[in-house]
């Protein structure tokens, strides 16, 4: 009940913030929520370093870690690079 | 664990701030720093737990994970921005997909809400990942058209009965149920496949959008299982961020989710046989050269660009920005209108221009540039199509009457710079390029534009 409660809210303090993101960055939007999509990193850490469990348990978190860590990192460097663009030239 | 659970409150903050930073272009790179530096807080977090003791499997992870990473985010050009989300979507699906399936695997059984939340993870992991990578193939031109295979949606229907029975079975007893979670991982794959192959190119920004709140709600899932705040927090953000970007670009282009999603292509059979072919332009349009283009410049006072995605497939967006200094320098007013649909994903077009230095305070979104247009010499139409028909906001019998559109044909003269009259995603005639106040200037847009910037350099 509580997780629910956490989703429901955390849900609505996403609407509020990102309503308030201009369309020129809504490509910068996506792939920085690709990056933080990638939070499942979370998820597949604790099945790759698991004890006592198939290695076949243990290769599926690998696998995972290195999904969820290509979305982190790619995500937010891709992320960078578009913005730089936007920065460099106001003025 | 209290304290892990602290660390991934930190995280959260720290994204929902990252978010905020997103506000606006000032504070964007801010932003998506303090969004990396919640990861990193989540991360270093989860390796101190006392469930991780093996970190060989870990670290060759995050090893792979990163170095495939680096080499995607600095080798993608941005007119490719569209298929990098797209597949990147499909990777977060897919996480979380064999997250649930690992899991099960060690912990191999629970109460029914944990083989709920399990189940949903591993179906909305399941349908981003194949779905994903579909919306990946059509991007990239090899599956364009919206596919109807026969008696689709009784296969979808099936599909999803079949999904909701082996769940049943499964949630029923989680302890020797496991055959039954991998059964319908894999039947979730296949409707993952079937539901984005029916939707149409044209499309593909909002199915791009929603598929990356997919991926943020099957991490929630995720979390759900595994009891992790950290996780659900962070996937209702993203679920929340793709929701509304869908939501918007239904409305760019007035469709409804549900008609995009289950509705096949734009413009139904029966409308596609009432559209009139290559003779709705026959002796109608007017063509003309870059000098004399050159020469309307001239004399304008203010002119406005509309890019679509033929500027980026042609890759002139250096060429446009040159063009717009060049005008600029003779005192001329120039400004670029952005259609919400502008390119292939929300927002594409933006970072198109900002590559080529366009500032962004140059870019006004159509709602604001509308009521301009009125007020403007010259407009060139630079491989748009679709979001300048009039025919969205004068007739009724259009299909695609009611879509917002930058309405180019209200100013003075309207320059539309295309390779040939053929017709955009809606795959209807343009009554624009017949207007009275219509020009025509054919050919390849880097090409021609090159030749219009010699023709205006030499004024």
């Amino acid at each position: 009940m509580e997780a629910l409660i956490i989703f429901v809210l955390a849900v609505l303090i996403g609407y509020e913030v990102i309503t308030k993101v201009p369309p020129t960055l809504h490509t910068p939007l996506m792939s920085g929520s690709n990056a933080i999509s990638g939070i499942a990193v979370v998820g597949a850490l604790l099945c790759a370093g698991a004890e006592g469990s198939s290695w076949f348990a243990n290769f599926l978190g690998f696998v995972a870690v290195v999904l969820a860590m290509i979305n982190i990192v790619g995500g937010f460097m891709v992320t960078h690079r578009m913005l730089q663009m936007f920065k460099r030239k106001k003025g | 664990m209290e304290w892990i659970n602290l660390a991934y409150l930190v995280s959260a903050v720290l994204f929902i701030m990252g978010l905020k930073g997103l506000g606006s272009p000032r504070s964007a790179p801010r932003g998506n720093l303090l969004g990396a530096i919640g990861m990193f807080i989540a991360v270093v977090a989860t390796l101190c737990d006392k469930g991780v003791v093996d970190y060989s499997w870990i670290i060759a992870g995050i090893v792979v994970g990163s170095a495939i990473g680096v080499i995607m985010a600095r080798r993608v050009a941005m007119t490719q921005m569209p298929e990098m989300v797209a597949i990147f979507n499909g990777f977060g699906g897919a996480a979380s997909l064999v997250v649930a399936l690992s899991t099960y695997l060690i912990v191999s059984g629970g109460s029914a809400s944990w083989a709920t939340a399990l189940v949903l993870s591993a179906l909305i992991g399941a349908v981003t990942l194949t779905g994903s990578i579909v919306a990946w193939a059509k991007l990239q031109g090899y599956a364009d058209q919206a596919m109807k295979l026969p008696k689709q949606g009784l296969w979808r229907a099936g599909l999803v009965l079949t999904i909701g029975v082996l769940a049943f079975l499964f949630i029923q007893n989680p302890y020797e149920g496991g055959c039954y979670l991998f059964a319908r991982s894999l039947v979730a794959l296949g409707l993952g496949v079937l539901l984005v192959i029916a939707i149409g190119g044209a499309d593909m920004p909002v199915v791009i959008a929603l598929l990356n709140s997919y991926s943020g709600l099957a991490a929630a899932a995720t979390g759900f299982a595994l009891n992790n705040y950290g996780l659900i927090i962070s996937g209702a953000l993203v679920g929340a961020s793709g929701l509304i970007l869908s939501q918007i670009m239904c409305k760019a282009m007035n469709r409804s989710l549900g008609s995009v999603l289950f509705g096949g292509a734009m413009v139904s059979d029966d409308q596609m046989d009432a559209i009139p072919g290559k003779e709705f332009y026959e002796g109608k349009v007017k063509s003309c050269g870059a000098e004399e283009v050159a020469m309307l410049l001239e004399n304008a006072q203010k002119v406005i660009f509309a890019p679509g995605y033929g500027l980026a497939v042609a890759q002139a967006q250096h060429v446009t920005q040159d063009l717009a200094l060049m005008l600029e320098a003779r005192g001329i007013d120039v400004k670029f209108a952005i259609h919400p649909v502008a390119g292939r994903m929300p927002g594409h077009m933006n970072v198109l221009l900002a590559e080529a230095e366009v500032p962004y305070d140059k870019l006004v979104e159509m709602d604001n540039i509308n009521p301009e247009f009125s007020q403007t010499d010259v407009t060139i139409v630079l491989g748009a199509n679709d979001v300048t028909n009039p025919a969205a906001r004068d007739d009724k019998a259009s299909p695609i009457y009611g879509m917002p559109i930058l309405e180019v044909d209200k100013s003075r003269t309207v320059i539309v710079i295309k390779r040939s009259l053929s017709p955009g995603f809606a795959g209807i005639p343009n009554p624009l390029f017949i207007n009275d106040n219509s020009l025509m200037l054919f050919g390849d847009a880097k090409a021609v534009l090159q030749d219009l910037n010699r023709a205006v350099s030499e004024l």
